[in-house]
């Protein structure tokens, strides 16, 4: 674990270096450490980020873990702080602290089939995962990445998703709840298309990131497909105020999901798991 | 001579006034047991006059009262109604001050230089809970500097519960009535035959270089005995007991249909998480100045039954009373243990006082083990 400042709780200065509008209501920003210096991280895990005098919210890192010269997160504007987040311009300054939590553990699954499930803005926190299998792709079996979107317009990451589709060594399949204008893609959930998806099911890890009941059906679709449930990875979202299991807000069962997880092992929370408003 | 660690002195009751007074020479701001808003609170005192010789506090379920009491007993109450944490976790504290500078900020730290607290008072209840959130505030990784720095400056002078209040349990959680290790003194008063005299045991050398100021003498033996029975009877009033078996119970019950039940009665005020001096969540709080150009954030208790704080994009993960009750006690009694191995209830019992209809953690554990039995 990274050695944390002696004030845990006061972030550092980024400053944005690129705005890009991904979707009508997502941006992602690209952020350099106003001190210098590279930001080192793990695929999976998130910062907080601080809007000035708006607040912090967390926020999963998109960018590339083998590139610690720039700092990536990819955000949907629901609330007051990601909607200031979303005012900021090229030359403005956020606070950061991170990086939290645990990882996918994509080294792991080398010598696998590696089946990455994302929903909606979930394919944000597994983007970093994708470019770690994609630049280990000799290390593992087959590589399928599906995802899920409300509509053709809520595609995150289009552009790469057509360009990881392109290669013969990937596998992308993408759907939408509901079509809309010239969409002549696959209709339905996510979940179809795991039924469906060809893949070792006794040598396959399995990520999964998106809206918990989408997770839900989804790892019921591996398991039900003979993936072993210690092999199956979900990252959790809850209410975070710190980061360091300190604030209390993200607790679910006995873990601190910002430290436990955001990422967990599925078998280790399979009793968590349906249990309601827990 | 300065008494050794371990070392039994007595002093009378008027040398109370010195003993505040050496802690304040010495820099310590002191904090006891005072009279107000009807209760006994933990505020700052100068001399032993603010202590509460003469009042005892009556607690049951749904009920506190501040009694006269017929004899002069400083420390004949039970508990305050809040415990340190007030001051060792401030309700309210600054996390940071940002100041706009061109295009971004400036961040200065909120962590001030405040005087060193002296504690007079602490129960072994209490003393629990510092341990315990000693634990929660020293992890791996990091530690929470404001709560380490006030809580490795503070001075405690314990002292050892004579009676037990009617709704405490800390003889079946293991965390009193008799004072453990982590005191600088601690104190056992002792009224007997018209003699009002305080038999101190140092714990640290600071408690003895401050007990070595005071007028004191070698104790007698039937001070020492008296002193020494004064945990046992406090053990032997206790009415209620914690189950030893709470952790289990608790982590058995996740779908337990009891918990509809304490949904019937639990109002989901958070009166038990203000006043559990072990609870710790926080929320954050960002305000600005007028013109937008300064900005603080500051770090404020929380409870996990508000509504507010499990709030995700979409909604509340937890919408039912239910489920806040559950995760409150669930947390206390079982998630405690594997997050920092310890439970987190030290049965001062301020959770049945407060609560304005009375739910007793206690009862609760023991309706879920009854369910649980089939009985």
């Amino acid at each position: 674990m990274t050695a944390l400042p002696a004030e845990p709780m006061l972030p550092s200065p980024f400053r944005i270096v690129k705005v890009v509008r991904e979707l009508a209501d997502t941006f992602t920003l690209v952020l350099q450490p106003e001190a210098g210096g590279a930001f080192a991280f793990r695929s999976g895990q998130f910062n907080m980020l601080y809007a000035f005098g708006a607040g912090e919210v967390p926020i999963s890192i998109s960018g590339d873990p083998a590139d610690d010269g720039q700092l990536v997160h990819t955000i949907r504007s629901v609330g007051p702080v990601t909607q200031a987040l979303g005012a900021l311009k090229v030359g403005d300054v956020v606070g950061v602290r991170g990086p939290f939590g645990t990882p996918w553990p994509v080294e792991e699954a080398f010598g696998d089939d590696l089946v990455i499930i994302a929903g909606g803005v979930g394919l944000a926190p597994l983007r970093p995962a994708i470019y770690q299998a994609l630049a280990n792709r000799q290390k593992f079996g087959k590589l399928i990445i599906m995802y899920g979107a409300r509509t053709p317009q809520d595609i995150l990451f289009r552009k790469e998703l057509e360009k990881w589709r392109s290669r013969f060594d990937v596998n992308v399949h993408v759907t939408v709840d509901r079509a809309t204008g010239q969409w002549a893609g696959r209709v339905g959930v996510v979940t179809n298309v795991v039924a469906r998806a060809g893949f070792d099911p006794l040598h396959t890890t399995a990520l999964v990131c998106g809206p918990e009941v989408m997770m839900r059906y989804a790892v019921d679709m591996v398991e039900k497909r003979g993936v072993p449930t210690d092999k199956v990875h979900v990252s959790m979202e809850r209410n975070m105020k710190c980061g360091l299991g300190l604030c209390g807000h993200c607790q679910w069962g006995p873990h601190f999901v910002c430290r436990d997880g955001p990422v967990f092992r599925f078998s280790e929370i399979a009793e968590l798991f349906p249990v309601r408003e827990l | 001579m300065v008494p050794g660690i371990g070392t039994k002195v007595v002093f009378e009751r008027n040398e109370l006034d010195r003993l505040i007074t050496a802690l304040r020479e010495r820099q310590y701001r002191v904090v006891g047991p005072t009279v107000g808003e009807g209760a006994i609170l933990y505020e700052e005192m100068t001399s032993s006059a603010d202590l509460p010789a003469g009042w005892t506090d009556s607690s049951q379920p749904a009920t506190y009262r501040l009694n006269r009491a017929r004899n002069g007993r400083v420390f004949g109450y039970t508990l305050a109604a809040q415990s340190w944490k007030r001051h060792l976790y401030p309700p309210r504290q600054r996390l940071f001050r940002a100041e706009r500078a061109g295009r971004g900020f400036r961040l200065s730290g909120g962590g001030g230089d405040e005087a060193p607290m002296a504690f007079i008072g602490v129960r072994a209840c209490e003393m629990a809970a510092m341990q315990v959130h000693d634990r929660v505030f020293t992890q791996d990784g990091f530690t929470e500097p404001g709560y380490v720095r006030r809580r490795q400056a503070a001075f405690v002078v314990a002292v050892e519960c004579a009676h037990a209040g009617a709704t405490c349990f800390c003889a079946s959680t293991g965390t009193g009535p008799a004072v453990g290790p982590g005191y600088d003194i601690l104190l056992n008063e002792i009224l007997d035959a018209g003699r009002h005299v305080f038999v101190a045991t140092a714990g640290s050398e600071k408690g003895g270089e401050i007990l070595a100021g005071l007028s004191c003498r070698a104790p007698a033996a039937a001070e020492l005995s008296a002193a020494a029975a004064q945990p046992a009877s406090a053990a032997a009033e206790q009415q209620r007991r914690m189950s030893a078996d709470a952790a289990g119970v608790l982590s058995r019950s996740a779908e337990s249909p009891h918990w509809d039940n304490v949904a019937g009665r639990c109002l989901t005020c958070g009166n038990c998480t203000m006043v559990c001096p072990t609870c710790f969540c926080t929320s954050v709080e960002d305000v600005t100045d007028l013109s937008g150009d300064i900005a603080e954030r500051w770090r404020n208790w929380d409870s996990c039954f508000t509504i507010d704080y499990s709030y995700i994009h979409g909604g509340s993960v937890r919408q039912s009373g239910a489920s806040r009750y559950r995760q409150w006690i669930t947390h206390k009694l079982a998630s405690w243990q594997q997050q920092f191995g310890t439970s987190g209830c030290v049965g001062c019992g301020r959770c049945i006082t407060w609560c304005p209809v009375g739910i007793d953690i206690t009862a609760e554990v023991r309706a879920l083990e009854d369910r649980e039995q089939g009985r």
